[in-house]
């Protein structure tokens, strides 16, 4: 599947699944607090799951689970890994 | 005396390891950014005393939030002879970017690998020798929860040394030493090391402290600029992507990853943060916190009521009625309040909250509550001040450094202080449960929500524009030592013993004063203002103004005002209802106040002071009203 190379929202990986960043649109702050929890291009990200009412998700990065709100995920676009 | 820093991100175990080393005389707990103050401790290091002094959880030392700034701000003061680098050994990979950050800054460095056992659990096996090899400074394993390593730390400290700096690649270094030609003078005035300010610089930190001057000149814009277009990113992503890969290389280099194990911790997420099942938990969670409360409270308040009050009858009788008998009478009843009707709430009610923070829960609550604090326009994270606050508002005021800018911060800290902290919620069950029945004091805990939640919306559109968002780590559960927990509740609880129960004491003393020379009627007619519209009697007034004091005080004094410890007698309870509502909100007590300045400025604290009096009134009224009808 070609799908593989598209650049995803990460909000759109089902969840369970990963997918590895590709790039983090915005400001140069948020791009720093997210590298520096491992959120970066290149990094490998998966979806744990994602909270009702339009919540936060959850993500699993090198181990380590962190919450990003919604406003913060859509900046972030991943390529789904299989 | 030689100054040691502890410097770690968040969760690394950095405030138990410091409790460890100093006795504990800090607060712990499992989540980001508990330790917002410098708290610092004495210990003996090779026979001679020195001085540990515990920093903020920080990612990076370029600075975020507002602990982080202060983390490295105190870093870079010139205070620190000697920096411990608390890891977390089960995240050692992303941990040593901050080691390598530090390792610029230059300080003699010692690196602790905490959490050992979490890394073990994870099947993560770790070369401290190698790891020494590489960075050059002295490399200790701990498991501070156990108090496993702590004297080997402790000589290791006298080995301190600076770590071997990391290069990096080959553009980036030409960027560096471009930098470093200008700014020379900048890093001799500052004491820093050159390299370092040359690559803070190059981050675009201009805000340096100790580099007065936000001196960019042309050259370092121009090396920035350079290093924008060549990578196609902030130079700051660009350092920090290189340090990030030089940490990764470092771990592979020193660790070896064999098969996690997976147990309950890793489970329980799929049902306590489950997209369903996950609220009503949260709900039962909580309910069943304040039931116990209550529950525990009650019982013992029942036990320890009657002597007392017995006691206290029997000394008023045997001194006679002079004005010193007065006064000793007056004291003792401060005295006995303090452990009949404050201790038993107190107690489980810190004892609760330290074990759902230990176990890791309140980054959940934060995360399962997100969508919910949007509606206010605050984010997740404005509920890890919001469920401190109900254990004290001084706390709650202090955690609101976690939030990212000012905006977040007034508005989480002007609804934080009307979350009923303990002291209120002693007045919530002492007397609205205690008289009216705890279904009524649940209902003042439900419109509490209801009327924070009301002017959070308010808020949002006087102060509009939403922060960036959540961005919070989630750690993993951890099963909490006894030992800890208990340690926690009585450094809470010593708050109260040596500040709270001599005012109790002597505020009691002095009302019965107040009382015997005839002045509280004066002072009740001074705030008549705020009891005649409530419809509360006139001598409710001196237990208003003396809450301002301490909260719980409210209660307490209620008891002498009236001259009864039968408060059913003097008070209606449609009365005691709007009084317990009043409390709730109306302005936080002096050492919130004094927090709030701190933090806020005096002119934001005004402001928070006249919101809550105003709310006050407001949720009075409506008790009134309410109280009339039903
Ligand atoms: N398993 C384990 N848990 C630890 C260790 N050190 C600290 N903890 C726990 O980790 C959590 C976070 O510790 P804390 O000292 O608050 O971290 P800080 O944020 O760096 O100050 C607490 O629940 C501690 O009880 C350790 O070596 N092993």
């Amino acid at each position: 599947m070609n799908l593989c190379f598209e650049e995803l929202p990460l909000a759109s990986l089902p969840p369970g699944k990963a997918g590895q960043v590709a790039r983090v649109q915005g400001g140069r702050g948020v791009a720093l607090r997210l590298a520096r929890l491992g959120i970066r291009p290149g990094a490998v990200v998966r979806l744990v799951n994602s909270g009702p009412f339009a919540g936060p998700l959850l993500v699993e990065v090198e181990g380590l689970r962190v919450a990003l709100g919604r406003g913060v995920a859509r900046r972030i676009f991943v390529r789904p890994l299989p | 005396m030689k100054r040691i820093a502890l410097v770690g991100q968040p969760n690394a175990g950095k405030s138990t390891l410091f409790n460890a080393l100093v006795g504990y005389r800090a607060v712990a707990s499992n989540f980001p950014g508990t330790t917002v103050e410098l708290l610092r401790g004495k210990a003996l290091v090779g026979g001679r005393p020195v001085e540990i002094v515990d920093l903020p959880g920080t990612y990076s030392l370029l600075a975020g939030d507002r602990a982080e700034q202060l983390a490295r701000d105190f870093l870079t003061s010139g205070e620190v002879d000697v920096v411990v680098n608390v890891l977390d050994a089960s995240l050692l990979s992303r941990s040593l970017e901050l080691t390598l950050e530090l390792a610029e800054l230059g300080f003699p460095l010692v690196v602790c690998l905490n959490m050992l056992d979490e890394a073990k659990h994870k099947g993560i096996e770790i070369d401290g020798e190698r790891l020494s090899a590489l960075l050059g400074v002295p490399v200790v394993g701990t498991v501070a929860a156990r108090g496993v390593g702590l004297k080997r730390l402790l000589s290791a400290i006298l080995d301190a040394r600076p770590a071997r700096p990391r290069r990096y690649s080959a553009d980036v270094e030409r960027a560096i030493s471009r930098v470093e030609e200008v700014s020379g003078p900048l890093a001799e005035a500052s004491g820093l090391p050159p390299r370092y300010v040359a690559i803070r610089l190059l981050a675009g930190d201009s805000s340096p402290e100790g580099l007065a001057e936000p001196d960019l000149s042309p050259e370092i814009e121009a090396a920035r600029e350079e290093l924008r277009r060549a990578r196609g990113e902030d130079p700051a992503l660009v350092l920090s992507a290189e340090r990030h890969a030089s940490a990764v290389r470092l771990f592979e280099e020193v660790a070896k990853v064999g098969h996690a194990r997976v147990g309950w911790r890793e489970r329980a997420d799929d049902v306590l943060m489950h997209p369903l099942l996950a609220y009503p938990i949260l709900a039962a969670v909580l309910f069943g916190l304040f039931w116990l409360v209550f529950r525990v409270g009650g019982t013992l308040e029942g036990l320890l009521l009657p002597p007392l009050e017995g006691l206290s009858d029997w000394l008023g009788a045997a001194l006679g009625g002079g004005l010193v008998a007065q006064l000793l009478v007056g004291a003792f009843q401060g005295l006995w309040a303090g452990v009949a009707i404050v201790l038993p709430y107190l107690v489980p009610f810190l004892f609760l909250l330290a074990l759902l923070e230990d176990v890791g829960y309140l980054p959940r609550v934060g995360y399962l509550l997100d969508a919910l604090m949007h509606r206010m326009g605050l984010h997740g994270k404005s509920v890890i001040p919001f469920l401190l606050g109900y254990g004290c508002s001084v706390p709650a005021v202090l955690a609101t450094r976690i939030l990212e800018n000012d905006r977040d911060r007034l508005v989480t800290a002007g609804l934080a202080v009307m979350v009923p902290c303990a002291g209120r919620a002693i007045v919530v069950f002492g007397l609205v449960g205690r008289y009216v029945g705890p279904g009524w004091a649940l209902f003042l805990y439900v419109l509490n929500l209801a009327v924070i939640a009301l002017a959070g919306w308010v808020l949002k559109r006087v102060f509009p524009g939403t922060g960036p968002g959540l961005i919070l780590e989630i750690p993993p559960y951890r099963l909490p030592a006894l030992r800890t927990l208990l340690g926690k509740v009585w450094l809470r609880l010593k708050d109260f013993v040596v500040v709270a129960w001599p005012l109790l004491v002597g505020t009691s003393a002095a009302f019965a004063l107040i009382e015997a020379l005839g002045w509280a009627g004066m002072l009740n007619s001074g705030v008549r203002f705020l009891t005649w519209p409530l419809g509360i009697p006139a001598p409710a007034g001196v237990p208003l103004v003396f809450g301002i004091l301490r909260k719980e005080l409210s209660l307490v004094m209620l008891t002498q005002a009236f001259g009864t410890a039968d408060l059913s007698l003097a008070l209606s309870q449609g009365q005691m209802l709007v009084f317990a509502g009043f409390v709730l909100f109306y302005m936080p007590c002096l050492a919130t106040l004094a927090a709030l300045g701190r933090e806020l400025g005096w002119k934001r604290t005004a402001l928070v002071l006249l919101l809550t009096t105003g709310v006050a009134l407001l949720v009075g009224l409506f008790l009134r009203s309410l109280a009339l009808l039903v």
